[in-house]
């Protein structure tokens, strides 16, 4: 496909298929409060990026195997109900700090950290743009097929067992889920800006919608559009691509919130 | 027939026994209603008779695939998930807009609720939503824990009446918890005074006579909470085994010859 030489048209497509990943799974991570289970997760991606750069893994490789350990382990903590605000923020930083502390150890490192801070949207080739699209295809579709029983088990956990459904096994599947989502969009945002991802677009969303399918479809056009926006910022102003994505979808999302505002006073 | 039936069950929370060799039964088309007062294991014994916690040691059985309709004591909804009522009853099944629109009919409410958010509801037509929930799917059995915390004392009466009807109407089983008895009680066929273990069971009118009750719930204001300790209550050691738990069986309850 000769669109995919232009390397604007592959950024646009990548932010694209982040959304489709971090919109259903964001609406989740509002829902169940675990906005910072998604940072600590995300922050644990450089660690992965070191422990790749160490090895000479693939970066994606690296980067899911410590997200997915991490997750697994605030999921852990989780269910043997530890005081979650405190521990996810000394792991969410201590991952942030071992990582950038790992990635100065790797010796002849020609890869800039910057990158995997704030990404490198633009930079974004066809064979990560298929990658992207994949892990981003298997999230929305994990998500889609427990979909009942995740809404269910994030209503109330007593009313799910008693429907049939484990709770915990479906907390797995989202912390299966936000693994591959950081795998996925480290290249495209970065690791400080992956819970941005996931946060933002659904809670402009919430403004929209009123069952929560359509807050989950929502939340992956308003991350889109956060996309194109925050590309076309970026080349008119020469701006950061990936802050500049962030940036458009907090826009829209206050924007948003001032119509719902101003509809209810009316 | 019977439902789910417990025995010798003990359930340990953080290492302290929060229940103690609990025998339990409840059969086809039975109300049962648990009373104790607050700490004395009632939600723990509904939870472990559903699965929700396990065993420590003992046994709970439930009849092979049954249904259960649980209405739970309360539901937290975050602000942040839009949820109408007509789609929280299609959870985790989904369910035909006739079937929505009985089952609200059913609970007294109107079909156009079905288009309003769970979170804009008041405290009686949430419990209404949560037992039309519980009531999709025709359930053998309705497990409710402590369903009417935050309802006024007519609301709270209505709901039972309710209960009853449904009964009535749809014959399945009813388990329920609740720390107030004087409105639930009218409604029992068995009540099963629990304080960490059974302190007595039986009809409703013989319970409220027997010593046990009585010592922990006073004797004039029936119904009325009383927080002191059961006076036969030494019993709580985990550390005893084997010990007596005053498990007494008074009469007049023939129709549950609970040896």
């Amino acid at each position: 496909m000769p669109i995919l030489d232009d390397f604007i048209a592959r950024a646009a497509l990548a932010g694209i298929g982040v959304s489709v990943a971090t919109g259903p799974l964001g609406a989740f991570v509002i829902w169940r409060r675990m906005a910072y289970f998604g940072d600590a997760t995300a922050h644990a991606a450089i660690l992965g990026v070191a422990l790749a750069l160490a090895t000479g893994l693939p970066v994606a490789a690296g980067t899911l195997v410590v997200a997915l350990a991490m997750a697994a382990t605030v999921s852990g903590l989780a269910g043997r109900g530890w005081a979650m605000d405190t521990t996810l923020g000394v792991l969410s930083h201590a991952a942030l700090a071992f990582g950038l502390v790992a990635v100065s150890f790797v010796p002849g490192l020609r890869v800039d950290v910057q990158a995997f801070l704030f990404g490198d949207i633009l930079a974004v080739g066809r064979g990560d743009l298929g990658w992207i699209w994949l892990g981003a295809v298997a999230v929305a579709g994990l998500i889609a097929w427990r979909w009942s029983a995740l809404l269910t088990a994030t209503l109330n956990e007593d009313l799910a067992h008693a429907a049939g459904i484990d709770p915990g096994r479906e907390r797995l599947v989202l912390t299966l889920a936000l693994a591959l989502v950081v795998a996925v969009a480290l290249k495209v945002v970065g690791a400080l800006l992956i819970a941005a991802m996931l946060i933002v677009p659904a809670a402009a969303a919430r403004t929209l919608a009123r069952t929560p399918e359509a807050m989950a479809l929502a939340a992956v056009g308003i991350g889109a559009l956060a996309t194109l926006g925050g590309l076309a910022v970026s080349l008119r102003f020469d701006t950061p691509a990936g802050p500049s994505v962030i940036a458009v979808a907090a826009i829209l999302f206050a924007g948003l919130l001032a119509v719902a505002a101003l509809r209810r006073k009316a | 027939m019977r439902l789910i039936t417990a025995r010798g069950l003990v359930v340990r929370m953080g290492g302290a026994a929060v229940l103690q060799g609990v025998d339990f039964h409840i059969d086809k088309g039975e109300i049962v209603t648990i009373v104790g007062p607050n700490g004395s294991g009632k939600s723990t014994l509904l939870r472990a008779l559903l699965g929700i916690v396990p065993a420590a040691a003992g046994r709970v059985d439930r009849r092979a695939g049954l249904h259960v309709g649980y209405v739970p004591q309360k539901l937290a909804i975050d602000r942040n998930l839009p949820m109408p009522v007509a789609r929280f009853l299609s959870l985790p099944r989904r369910r035909s807009a006739a079937e929505v629109a009985a089952a609200l009919d059913r609970v007294g409410l109107a079909p156009d609720l079905g288009t309003r958010q769970l979170t804009d509801l008041s405290g009686g037509q949430l419990q209404r939503v949560l037992l039309a929930r519980a009531l999709m799917g025709a359930p053998e059995i309705l497990v409710l824990d402590e369903a009417t915390q935050g309802l006024d004392q007519p609301g709270e009466a209505a709901f039972y009446r309710l209960i009853e009807e449904i009964r009535a109407d749809s014959g399945c089983a009813v388990l329920m918890v609740s720390h107030d008895l004087h409105v639930v009680m009218a409604a029992s066929d068995r009540v099963v005074c629990l304080n960490g273990h059974v302190c007595c069971e039986g009809t409703p009118r013989v319970v409220s006579n027997a010593p046990e009750y009585r010592a922990l719930f006073g004797l004039g204001t029936q119904g009325a909470l009383a927080l002191y300790r059961h006076e036969h209550d030494h019993a709580h050691d985990p550390g005893e085994p084997g010990h007596d738990h005053h498990h007494h069986h008074h009469g007049g309850h023939d129709h549950h010859a609970h040896s």
